[in-house]
Formats: C-alpha cells, sequence, structure tokens
C-alpha cells in the first residue's frame, strides 16, 4: 500500500486536521485577499493558504525510496511557502480579465491552463481572460522557477482562490446594483444574473466592485463536480497568434537599437579568447556595426544576422583552451565505470537467478528549436532585458551583481520560449548579451547559431546505469541500481541568487552534489514494483561546472527507468512470464496497474506481429501520477536500410499508445499534446539523437547530424488515453511521458532483434555524419535554397 | 549599397542591402516579417520555409540577389490572403488539431504541408503518410502525430 504523506495527498486526507465544517468543505475554503485598486483585483498567496498542509516543516523522509512519500514536486512546492506574495487577477472595465503569471510558458501549454482555473472559479468564457509573463519579481524568491513540470501542482489553488475571491466580490457589487441579495444572483459567462432575467456584466462592475483597501477575505471554491471547464478539452489560447506567425519570441522583438549580435566561440568546450588578430579588418565588414571581446568569446554586432555569421567566421581568433579539451566519449566513460558505487548482493547465490545489466547513456543537448536569445539594453544607471527564461529572478540578481547595479534598476522581461527542455533555467545569454551591451555602449538581441547550441550549449549528463536483480520461487527478491553520472549542473537553484550560490559552496561544487543531485535523484527515483530489497544510489564524476550540463526534459528518469524496464522484461522472461502479466503482477500502485491495463488492451497486447517487429509495454510514476506505454517497432531491414538524404532511419516506431493518470487532468487536450511530445522524447533518446565528445568538442553541429526525431521517424499511430480524475490533485505534464516511451522503445527492441541495447541511443557506436568544422565556428550559410524548392 | 525589389505577401518592397545576405534576413531583420523563424541558418530545420511563386523554400539559403522582382515570395503572414479569406484552410486545420506547442516551428510545417498537398496532387494523388514522411520540418516539441492529422484535414478543404 502506497503511503503518501504529501500534502496534495488526495481524497483520502487522513492527515488533514479536522475542520468544523466537515473534511470536504474544509478543503475548499481558503483564505486570499482584495486589492486596493482602481477596478476589481483579487489574489492569492502563491504556496499558502487556510488549507495549507500541516506538514510544511516536516523533515524529508530518508527511507529508500522516498520519491514514494515525498517527491520533487513536494519540495519544490514547499520552497514556495515562507514568501507570503501574491498573484493576482484583475477584472477590467472591458469585461475581460487579466493574470500575470511568475512561470514560463516554453510550449508546455501553462498559460491555458491558468486561464481555464480562472474561467471556471469566476465564470467567464475563455477568450475573455489574458494571461500575460510576469517580468522577474524579486519578491517572490522561490517562486517565480520553473521547472520539474510543478507549475499545474503549484498553481492549482492559488489561482482557483484570486478568481473565486474576484467572483464573490462581483456578486456582492451586482446585488447592490440590482437590489437583490447574492444568494439569488447567478454568475454566468462574464454576467451576473438576477432569476427574473435581469444581468449586468463583468465590465461593468469591474470598478464598482474594486475594494477601497487591501483586505483578507474567506472564499470557498468549487466542488470538482461542478466544474465546467477544468478536466474538459480545450484549445490553447496562443493557438491563433502560433499559426498566423504572430506569437512572438525574443528575436522577433524591435526593441530600437537592438541589432543582431551573435559571438564566435571557441572550438573546444567552454574555451576563452586569448587575442584577436582582426578585429578592425572585421570591423569594416559590410553591415558590421560593432566587434568586441567578451568573456566567452568575441561579439559581433550588425544590420542582420546574416552579416553577423560571415563576421563571425571571418575573425581570426587565438583561443585558450576548455576545462575538457583532453575527454572524450571513451575517457568519460572510464571515468564513470570507476566512479560506479558497489552493488551490495553477491552475484551468486545458492538457488537464487541473477539478472544483471549496464546500460550507457550518452550526452543529449536540450535543442529548444528557438535557439538561445536575448535583448539586453543596457545604460549607466540601469538595464533592461528581454528573454524566455525559467528562472527571471536569479536571472535579474545575476544581470545586476554583473552590472554593478542595484536590483531595482534592472528590468528583466520574461518571454514565452521556443520550446525549454530546462534550457532557460540558465541565464547564460542574458550574460553575455548584457555583457556585450554594456562593451558597446548599445542595445544588442544576442542570437545563439544552431551550431553554439550543438557546441556550447547545456546537455543531459552522460551516465551509467548499473542493475543487479535476484529472484526465486517466483518472487524478485532484491534489486539494485547503481546510477552514475557526469554532474549535474544545479547551480540555477531554486531559481534565485540565495540557494544558487549554495549549489557553488566550496569545496567546489559539493554543495552541488550534496545539496542538489542526491537528494534531487532521491527525490524522484523508484522502483515501481514490489521487488523485496530495493536500492538505488546515485554518484557523480567531475565538479559541476566542468561540463555544460542540465536537466532535459526531465532530469534521471528517462535513463534510470530504461535500464530497470529493460531488467523487468528479462525477469520476467526468466521466470517464464508474459511481459504484461508479469508487471501486472509486481507493481506495487493501483493507479500504475490502471495504466498498464489500459494500455495493454487499447494497444492490443499480444497481438501477432511480424518477425522483425515487436510490443512491448512499460510503466513508470512520478509527478504525483503514472504513464504506460505499449510501443510496437519495426526492425526489418527494409524498415531500417530506408534512405532519407542527410538523416537517420533505422528502425521506426510503428504505434505509440500511451495512457496516463495525472490525478486531476485540467485540461486533457494539452496534457495529451504533452505525451505525444514525450514519446517523440523517448524515439529520439533511445534511437537516434545524442552528442560524440572528441577531444573536448561535440561533433554535432545542426539538425543534419543531431538527429532528433523527425516525421520520417514518427509513429504512424499514435493514441494517449488520459485516465480519468483519481487524486482529484493535478499532477505534473511537461516532462512526465519520456521515462515509460524511452523505456519502451528499448523493450521493443530488444524483443524486435533479440539484442538487448547496452548503449543510448542505439546508433551512438557509428557516426553517421561528417562533423562541421569548429574553426571558423559556423557552418556557412548556403546559396543553393532553390533547387530544393517542392 | 545594391537595391533589391521584391514582391513578398503581394506587395512590391525595395531594400537596400548587400547582394549576398540570404532573404531570411532581409525578410526578419529588415522588413520586420517575423513570421519566418530562424532555427539552423543552413536549410535542415525548415523552421523558416515560405514559398516562392508557390513553392515551399528556405530563405536562409537564398541570396536576396537571386530572387527576382516578380518572384512571389509568401511568407505565413500572407498566407491567407492566397485564398481570399482570414485562414488558409491549413491554418484552420491546425486550430482545430491544436496542433501547436511553444509554436515556433509551425509557420514553417504550415508552409511545407501546404506546398506538400499540392506537390502530391500534382502527382496525380491526395496527400497521404508517405508524403508526409518526406517533410524535413523539424518539430522539438513533438507535435509530429497532430501534424499528421491536421495536413490530412486541412488538405480536404484545399
Ligand atoms: S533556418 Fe532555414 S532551414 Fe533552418
Ligand atoms: S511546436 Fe515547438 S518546435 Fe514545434
Amino acid at each position: 500500500m502506497e503511503q503518501r504523506r504529501s500534502p496534495r495527498s488526495g481524497p483520502s486526507g487522513s492527515d488533514s486536521p479536522p475542520d468544523p465544517a466537515g473534511p470536504d468543505l474544509g478543503r475548499r475554503r481558503f483564505l486570499g485577499y482584495l486589492l486596493a485598486a482602481p477596478t476589481l483585483a483579487a489574489a492569492a498567496h502563491l504556496g499558502g493558504s487556510l488549507a495549507a498542509p500541516r506538514h510544511a516543516g516536516a523533515a524529508i523522509p530518508s527511507a529508500p525510496e522516498v520519491q514514494e512519500v515525498f517527491d520533487l514536486n513536494d519540495l519544490l512546492t514547499l520552497a514556495t511557502k515562507p514568501t507570503a506574495n501574491l498573484i493576482a487577477v484583475v477584472l477590467n472595465p472591458d469585461g475581460t480579465a487579466s493574470f500575470d503569471m511568475p512561470r514560463a510558458e516554453s510550449g508546455q501549454g501553462v498559460t491555458t491552463m491558468a486561464a481555464m482555473l480562472i474561467a471556471e472559479e469566476l465564470e467567464l468564457p475563455l477568450d475573455k481572460i489574458n494571461v500575460t509573463l510576469a517580468d522577474a519579481r524579486p519578491e517572490l524568491v522561490f517562486n517565480q522557477f520553473t521547472a520539474g513540470s510543478n507549475t499545474a501542482i503549484s498553481m492549482y489553488n492559488p489561482i482557483r482562490v484570486a478568481a473565486a475571491i474576484a467572483r464573490k466580490q462581483l456578486l456582492k457589487a451586482a446585488a447592490i446594483q440590482l437590489g437583490d441579495t447574492v444568494t439569488a444572483l447567478t454568475p454566468h459567462l462574464g454576467f451576473i444574473e438576477a432569476a427574473d432575467g435581469r444581468r449586468i456584466g463583468y465590465g461593468e462592475l469591474a470598478e464598482l466592485a474594486a475594494a477601497q483597501k487591501t483586505e483578507q477575505v474567506e472564499v470557498e471554491l468549487k466542488e470538482r463536480s461542478q466544474f465546467r471547464i477544468v478536466g474538459t478539452p480545450q484549445n490553447r489560447i496562443d493557438a491563433l497568434d502560433a499559426v498566423t506567425g504572430r506569437k512572438t519570441f525574443a528575436m522577433d522583438l524591435d526593441v530600437p537599437g537592438a541589432l543582431p549580435t551573435m559571438i564566435c566561440r571557441p572550438p573546444t568546450i567552454k574555451g576563452t579568447p586569448a587575442s584577436v588578430a582582426n578585429l578592425d579588418a572585421v570591423r569594416q565588414l559590410p553591415g558590421v556595426t560593432d566587434v568586441v571581446p567578451i568573456a566567452t568569446g568575441v561579439a559581433v554586432r550588425a544590420r542582420t544576422f546574416g552579416q553577423c555569421i560571415d563576421a563571425v567566421n571571418a575573425l581570426d581568433v587565438a583561443w585558450n583552451p576548455g576545462t575538457v579539451d583532453g575527454e572524450s566519449d571513451d575517457t568519460v566513460l572510464a571515468k564513470l565505470k570507476e566512479a560506479e558505487l558497489p552493488l551490495a548482493v553477491p552475484p551468486l547465490k545458492p538457488l537464487t537467478g541473477v539478472v544483471e545489466g549496464e546500460f550507457t547513456f550518452y550526452w543529449r543537448n536540450n535543442a529548444a528549436l528557438e535557439p538561445n536569445t536575448a535583448v539586453a539594453d543596457v545604460r549607466a544607471d540601469r538595464a533592461e532585458i528581454w528573454a524566455p527564461l525559467q528562472s527571471p529572478i536569479l536571472c535579474q540578481e545575476q544581470v545586476a551583481a554583473q552590472l554593478g547595479l542595484p536590483l531595482n534598476a534592472v528590468t528583466v522581461h520574461v518571454m514565452q520560449a521556443g520550446g525549454a527542455f530546462g534550457r532557460r533555467m540558465f541565464n547564460d545569454v542574458v550574460l553575455e548579451a548584457t555583457e556585450a551591451s554594456k562593451k558597446m555602449g548599445k542595445p544588442v538581441k544576442l542570437m545563439w547559431h544552431r551550431t553554439d547550441e550543438c557546441r556550447q550549449g547545456r546537455m543531459h549528463p552522460m551516465c551509467t546505469s548499473r542493475i543487479r536483480a535476484t529472484y526465486a520461487a517466483g518472487n524478485v527478491l532484491t534489486f539494485e541500481q547503481r546510477h552514475t553520472s557526469v554532474a549535474t549542473d544545479y547551480t540555477q537553484g531554486f531559481g534565485e541568487i540565495i540557494t544558487s550560490l549554495g549549489a557553488k559552496i566550496p569545496p567546489l561544487g559539493q554543495g552541488n552534489e550534496l545539496g542538489f543531485s542526491v537528494p534531487v535523484f532521491h527525490l524522484t527515483v523508484n522502483v515501481p514494483y514490489n521487488f523485496g530489497a530495493v536500492t538505488q544510489l546515485l554518484n557523480e564524476v567531475y565538479t559541476y561546472d566542468t561540463f555544460p550540463t542540465s536537466s532535459v526534459r526531465n532530469l534521471v528518469n528517462p535513463d534510470v527507468r530504461t535500464a530497470q524496464e529493460l531488467i523487468v522484461d528479462q525477469l520476467a522472461a526468466k521466470m517464464g512470464k508474459d511481459p504484461y502479466t508479469f508487471r501486472r503482477e509486481f507493481v506495487d500502485d493501483d493507479r500504475v496497474r490502471a495504466v498498464l491495463d489500459k494500455a495493454a488492451e487499447v494497444g492490443q497486447w499480444g497481438r501477432e506481429m511480424e518477425p522483425g517487429t515487436a510490443q512491448a509495454i512499460t510503466v513508470h510514476k512520478e509527478y504525483k501520477g503514472a504513464t504506460a506505454t505499449l510501443i510496437e517497432i519495426d526492425c526489418r531491414p527494409e524498415t531500417v536500410n530506408r534512405r532519407v538524404r542527410n538523416a537517420v532511419t533505422g528502425p521506426r516506431v510503428t504505434k505509440a499508445v500511451m495512457a496516463v493518470d495525472t490525478g486531476l487532468p485540467i485540461n486533457p487536450r494539452g496534457l495529451e499534446a504533452q505525451m505525444q511530445g514525450g514519446i517523440m522524447d523517448g524515439i529520439a533518446q533511445t534511437l537516434t539523437s545524442s552528442l560524440h565528445l572528441r577531444d573536448g568538442t561535440l561533433l554535432e553541429g545542426s539538425w543534419d547530424d543531431y538527429f532528433y526525431t523527425r516525421h520520417w521517424n514518427a509513429p504512424l499511430e499514435t493514441t494517449i488515453i488520459v485516465m480519468p480524475p483519481t487524486t482529484g490533485e493535478p499532477g505534473g505534464a511537461g516532462e512526465f511521458g519520456v521515462p515509460s516511451a524511452m523505456a519502451a522503445v528499448a523493450c521493443a527492441y530488444a524483443r524486435a532483434t533479440g539484442t538487448i541495447p547496452t548503449s543510448f541511443p542505439i546508433n551512438h557506436g557509428t557516426l553517421s555524419f561528417t562533423p562541421k568544422a569548429t574553426v571558423p565556428p559556423l557552418p556557412p550559410s548556403p546559396t543553393n535554397g532553390l533547387e530544393f524548392a517542392f | 549599397m545594391p537595391t533589391h525589389t521584391l514582391t513578398v505577401n503581394g506587395k512590391q518592397v525595395t531594400v537596400d542591402v548587400e547582394d549576398d545576405v540570404r532573404l531570411l534576413w532581409v525578410l526578419r531583420d529588415l522588413l520586420g516579417i517575423t513570421g519566418p523563424k530562424y532555427g539552423c541558418g543552413i536549410n535542415v530545420c525548415k523552421a523558416c520555409t515560405c514559398h516562392i511563386n508557390g513553392k515551399a523554400f528556405n530563405p536562409c539559403s537564398v541570396r536576396v540577389a537571386d530572387v527576382k522582382p516578380d518572384d512571389e515570395i509568401t511568407t505565413i503572414e500572407g498566407l491567407p490572403a492566397t485564398v481570399g479569406a482570414d485562414l488558409h484552410p491549413m491554418q484552420q486545420a491546425w486550430l482545430e488539431r491544436d496542433v501547436a506547442q511553444c509554436g515556433y516551428c509551425q509557420p514553417g510545417q504550415i508552409m511545407a504541408a501546404v506546398a506538400k498537398v499540392r506537390q502530391a496532387r500534382e502527382a496525380g494523388h491526395e496527400v497521404g503518410d508517405a508524403d508526409i514522411d518526406e517533410i524535413r520540418n523539424i518539430c522539438r516539441c513533438g507535435t509530429y502525430a497532430r501534424i499528421r492529422e491536421a495536413i490530412k484535414d486541412g488538405a480536404k478543404n484545399m
């Protein structure tokens, strides 16, 4: 039986304090605020409320399977408790409502989710709600950090409370106007309606309902059974902008004087410029306005990005070595193997069977399609920044520190991101733009070239996972996993500078590993099966800043779970059981069993498959939810060897079926989209996409050698089943789809080919492209584009 | 500096810029037409896909001097006008299928899809999975499943 003690423990509520009004009402009654403002403004604490959990101060349990009782989201949610700051829903005289959200929107659909929650409690149509991204608000401290798929979990109650207070206040104001009692009135689609048909619009009430002074108010939220928007499939609120090209990203901004700027970068990871031989000559090139050396390279500002590219390639720079010039995939692998923590159970014991495996996972780029971009306008006494940021407060603090300016002299605007996948937790592009703008004395629009992203961007750390499991008499007795990884950089902390510095506390990197990596590992990993004595340990090599690392759409679980599920299939085989039946018998959670059954049923588990093709099925448990994925793969030679120009083809996933239970799906349509995306990542990570490290250089340089899933690799059939609400509390989504998808593709490949893959992606061993040059750093811009017109 | 005359989204424009600047930067940095996105600059990601005389192409890999004044350049911004509507049927299909996640690749995906449907028809068939498999536009958010459905829907109304 699962023992969740998390604050969001769901309907059983056994940990909740007794409430005189009954347990159900108690959970729906919250405190918020009316704010003194010209129009109605209602607010709620982000991260705190009447119904706040009793366990806010509880220590993190250290039992082996910490994730069972207290996962990363609880930590992220707790990190938000100490701040007493507010998020507000504002009603406008035109009848619309506005919400300035302190989170990043990178495609995961959180602005749509926020609009749905407001529409629900405020009884306003979805298209009347404007959600924008808040500038950096340092007073929010921990509360403006987008990571770990935490947004839905941490924002669910505060947004609803603010909207519900606004609704309550509208009813009061309307009662006065209509000469009726509040209880006789009904809010409906932007109007307060009386029983006799009279009604008054929210717009008319916006000023009348405004508060004269800020006061605390108690409010009751809707019962879940009355939801009419939450839980229904909704299209994204920014969809029209996206399909018309009107959606504005940082690089689309027209900030006066902010001309295109790019950086000439070193040939090896984290190299630095020593000297430049031809600064003046490059300054004379067409379109170029400025060329200045900065800490990470040489910045070029020009009339167009095309002229930046040419100027970057014209620079003659002598480079200092980087941090890993002597390192290659094989040297790193040797260090990982050396650092692996020992397994406790001996491989040979009388009367028990053993299954063992050791798996290697190579580097993966975050590879958001919109490259790193920031606009910076640095003046003597102030600075203004525009960029897509997952940690805007940290960014503001770092820019202020870099320029020696007070915090309030730095304004940081958060832009919508063209994907993030962990990349935009780090503010390196902003710091470069700030330095360049300051040195040039002009505003800049700094963009990384794609090749910069591949070669000097951040990446998921290379790692190994070793597993040994023993079984006897129909039971799995032990399951041990030793995960060994290049250190993940956690210096973005929880999005602000105090915790960020904590991660850098000397001796160098120890704060990072002991303070973040190890706890994060224990807060996110588990073995979702009843496998007797289970141990999972992490060890990291190198200091946190040796390689530029970060999480890449989930932290360790895609790899950890892929390794596990490959072993689970072998255990099933050794114990003479069907992979699905075996999992069904051993999963340790009813919700996991339910998604497993659903994926098996919809995906027609066990149907007859041609030789060279196979099915596989896997599960995953995280983010207060469960997923199961069924994959069908085609590894027949005619498929594997099909040719596409400048591409890898290889085995094709022909069908993907995923069942997902997030507790309470706020927007099933958005959740389905996130799971579809997770499947594409799972396919890429198992079959095609990695970076090769050779002598301190990453060989990949663009999309024609970093092989993320393409149309010709994507399944022809993809089905997502969103399970009906279970716990009644929302879970995470953005990163949630990857682990079981990646594991299922790996298991399917093993079953189709009869070979268990031990290194990922499976094509990493063969270099299928000619690496682009590193000097000059950027590939030349082609001129033959018209030849490919179709 | 040479002057170039271009026809973009049905309008004639002139720009003063060096011959070898690629069309993408003329559109984005000089004309302020930002629907076509940058994702690689070497004709592999296809985020910048536009149409030239109705065919899909990638302006990051075409010099401005290689475009003739009467070549009709269409960006996502000008796509609806080609059918005389507020939205092209392909954009409509994209909305109905709620395809976009971050949205960054989607202008390029839509432009490629429209050209792919036409190309299939010229070859005498309706667009199908094999045609869609040929589309090279990357979607890093992984919206491929919905794109596949939306292209088939959009084609029906084209
Ligand atoms: S930017 Fe033109 S194809 Fe990538
Ligand atoms: S929707 Fe984000 S890259 Fe396609």
